[in-house]
């Protein structure tokens, strides 16, 4: 008797609520199963620009607008599908006997996107080979190369950028690099220096982006806060500046902002996961919801193949499924692809929280090697060390 | 030059996009020379390809999808196409539905497909959606058949694809593999055995207060044993299902720690006894953590989903198996030597102290991940 009821229990404890969902009919016409991403006259230029080109499938300077006005949603809404599409109208222009460094640059852009550098920086080479006066590949080139963690080979790349083109955007560049290798504090001040408040609002949103994560890795709190705001202040959309953003309150421990400031923001991994976070220490329901949808596009893109969120993905299993050993795994594997500030801590929270303090070791070396100067990471050094 | 800015300055944000990319799901379940087929592709994909959205609105109803319909399968279709050998398989649409997948609704397409005449030998798959618009696109295939199923992520544009299909031998094979990976698993997982010896050594004894007895039969001493491994599977079945199906989760740490402890209270359960007449209940409500412990095994094998019921009976049956072998072994000779004066003293209580502080050493390692040197 008392194994039935053990049975029973047993038998309710084990009924979960997870359902898979099956196909179905909609029941009605008028029911609306998709939204479009794209704002509806942004997509219209996009269609007349496709048509046009369906056309006059030999117009190479349309073939290029196109693909760049793919780029351009592909990096506003944070979405590949994008960059695809660009790929596809570059890929005539890239097969001989076409020798085209637009097109090349275009491309590599694209790869940078995938986080396949190595073919990003072919595509560059050979198009700086064929005109070493594109100021946007030398440019893409020194992003790279900073996200690689090679700042000298960045430095030298601004400075090609700073030879073909005055633009500020040259300074921008020479300083980011040199921000990471040692002279963080004087570049800062030289930046605070060049800044405006006048110019072209996206190139304003970079550069308040720029000189806010400085002011953050000099720990230069409330700096950073207004370069922030400066920043959110241009409205222009950007993944990376929201991203920044919510770490830099994720660390001030400001989760209901955070909230605030992606609420509606669960289709951008990136973001969904800072949400997630900020949920999880506010314990709300949202939580659960949310740490499962991220879960499942984690198994989505596993099933692609895709690998390119590994220190994201390292983020999630450290704090929401506290699986330490995960962490380690993927952030380790991320730090072979890229080297930014971000991914150097990461790996150092999953080394210590394994307690494999050990495996930081590639970061400890490099930060050696860069000097790289980053408040963040200073105390995770210290304890790894120890 | 304002266009050149706006390129310039994002490729800094070198953020990886954050959306999924394009993925097209199509599963085929082979049964003799017929495919059945669901292929599910977002209407995203499908609207930037032939255009789904009549009136402009940047929203797609079903009206407007219906309307599409003759279209969108015939758009499809001329880019996925099934061959047996060398002999194109017919196929024959029978349902357009509407799924949604973690980036949107998708439309949903039921077919069939009839090849030769003979049972599919080796399966071609050509796949071309979306080849010149999105190379990025990838088509994700869950090939099933007989209870097992293989995935394979298909490349526009690249040659097609050929897929083996075996006759029903191979998922006896299979299952013969999960049953020796449940045996081995029994002999190997140590805590388990363990558990299980320390449920056993008592069964060949009664407790009368206040020691152990030799048992007056051997007769009474399989029941006991009958009773302790049956409750002892019957738990660790129903969790081991339940975890491998998906529907209750434990994390692994507190799950090996509780069957340290669960060693460790059985066996002190010799040394002061508890519960006597009762192992069995015992042996039930342990075993029930002992299931999610398994579980981790095959968690650890990356099961495909339709293999999971196959491979969870045959690792299942595999620890059964492992178990019946320990228990023919193990009951004979205890029987044998409970009739002498030094079974309790020596086997019995020794052997408990021993398990026990073995399994105390597990508990610390376990659950406070200290490495202990012994």
């Amino acid at each position: 008797m008392k194994m039935m009821m053990l049975l029973i229990i047993t038998g309710l404890i084990l009924q979960s609520p997870c359902a898979r969902t099956e196909p179905y009919t909609p029941a009605s016409d008028t029911e609306i199963l998709e939204r479009l991403p794209v704002a509806a006259h942004g997509k219209q230029t996009l269609q007349e620009l496709r048509s046009k080109l369906t056309r006059q499938p030999d117009d190479y300077r349309l073939a290029l607008n196109l693909a760049r006005a793919y780029i351009t949603s592909g990096r506003t809404y944070s979405d590949p599908r994008f960059y695809g599409y660009a790929e596809a109208v570059l890929t005539p222009w890239l097969t001989r006997p076409y020798n085209r460094p637009d097109a090349l640059v275009l491309r590599a852009t694209i790869l940078q996107n995938r986080h396949d550098f190595q073919a990003a920086l072919a595509d560059l080479n050979s198009a700086l080979k064929l005109n070493p006066r594109l100021p946007q590949a030398w440019l893409t080139q020194a992003a790279i190369y900073e996200v690689q963690g090679d700042y000298p080979a960045a430095l030298r790349s601004c400075m090609a950028l700073a030879r073909y083109s005055a633009s500020s955007s040259a300074a921008a560049c020479i300083h980011s690099s040199l921000s990471l290798s040692g002279q963080a504090q004087s570049s800062y001040q030289q930046l605070t220096a060049i800044v405006s408040d006048q110019g072209n609002p996206e190139e304003l949103t970079w550069t308040y982006t720029l000189l806010a994560e400085l002011a953050e890795r000099l720990s230069l709190e409330q700096d950073a806060e207004s370069w922030y705001r400066k920043a959110l202040g241009q409205q222009q959309r950007s993944v990376y500046l929201l991203t920044s953003y919510a770490d830099f309150l994720l660390d001030r421990n400001r989760c209901g902002e955070v909230v605030e400031l992606l609420a509606k923001e669960s289709q951008a991994d990136a973001l969904l996961l800072r949400l997630t976070l900020a949920e999880q220490r506010l314990r709300l329901k949202s939580f659960n919801g949310h740490r499962d949808l991220i879960q499942d596009r984690i198994a989505a893109a596993k099933a692609r193949g895709d690998t390119v969120h590994q220190g994201d993905e390292a983020r999630f299993n450290l704090y929401v499924l506290n699986n330490a050993q995960t962490a380690l795994e993927l952030a380790a594997r991320n730090w072979l692809v890229q080297k930014e500030p971000r991914d150097a801590r990461i790996l150092l929270e999953a080394a210590l929280a394994a307690k494999q303090p050990e495996a930081a070791l590639p970061v400890i070396r490099f930060i050696e090697q860069t000097r790289l100067e980053d408040a963040r990471l200073s105390p995770l050094l210290q304890t790894a060390r120890g | 030059m304002k266009r050149l800015f706006c390129l310039l300055l994002y490729v800094w944000c070198s953020i990886a996009s954050a959306h999924k990319p394009s993925d097209s799901y199509l599963t085929l379940t082979i049964d003799s020379n017929r495919v059945s087929g669901r292929w599910d592709i977002a209407l995203r994909d499908l609207d930037f390809a032939i255009g789904l959205d009549n009136n402009g609105d940047s929203a797609i109803t079903w009206g407007e999808l219906r309307s599409k319909a003759a279209e969108l399968s015939q758009y499809a279709f001329s880019r996925l196409k099934l061959n047996d050998a060398n002999t194109a398989c017919s196929h024959r649409e029978t349902n357009l539905m509407i799924d949604e997948h973690t980036d949107g609704k998708y439309v949903v397409l039921i077919f069939e497909s009839d090849c030769s005449l003979a049972p599919i030998g080796k399966l071609g798959v050509d796949y071309r959606l979306f080849a010149k618009l999105d190379p990025q696109h990838r088509g994700l295939l869950k090939l099933n058949q007989n209870n097992i199923s293989k995935t394979a992520v298909l490349v526009p544009g690249e040659a097609a694809r050929i897929f083996e299909i075996s006759s029903g031998k191979q998922s006896g094979a299979e299952l013969l593999d999960f049953i020796s990976e449940g045996v081995r698993h029994i002999w190997i997982g140590f805590d388990h055995i363990l558990f299980l010896f320390s449920l056993l050594i008592p069964s060949v004894m009664v407790y009368q207060w206040p020691r152990w007895r030799p048992a007056p039969s051997f007769k009474d001493a399989l029941r006991d044993v009958v009773n302790v491994v049956t409750a002892f599977t019957l738990a660790h079945s129903i969790t081991l299902s339940a975890a491998v199906l998906g529907y209750v989760e434990l994390p692994s740490r507190w799950v090996e720690s509780v069957i340290a402890v669960s060693v460790v209270l059985a066996a002190l359960n010799n040394l002061i006894p508890l519960f006597t007449a009762k192992r069995a209940l015992l042996a039930f409500a342990f075993g029930l953590i002992h299931g999610f412990g398994f579980a981790g095994v095959l968690a650890g094998l990356d099961l495909e989903d339709h293999s999971k019921l196959w491979s969870l009976l045959g690792f299942n049956l595999g620890v059964e198996i492992g178990q019946i072998a320990l228990v023919l072994v193990f009951l004979p000779i205890a029987y044998k030597l409970s009739r002498y004066r030094f079974y309790q003293a020596v086997v019995l209580k020794s052997c408990s102290i021993g398990i026990a502080g073995l399994a105390c050493v597990w508990v610390l390692e376990r659950a406070f991940e200290i490495s202990v040197r012994i």
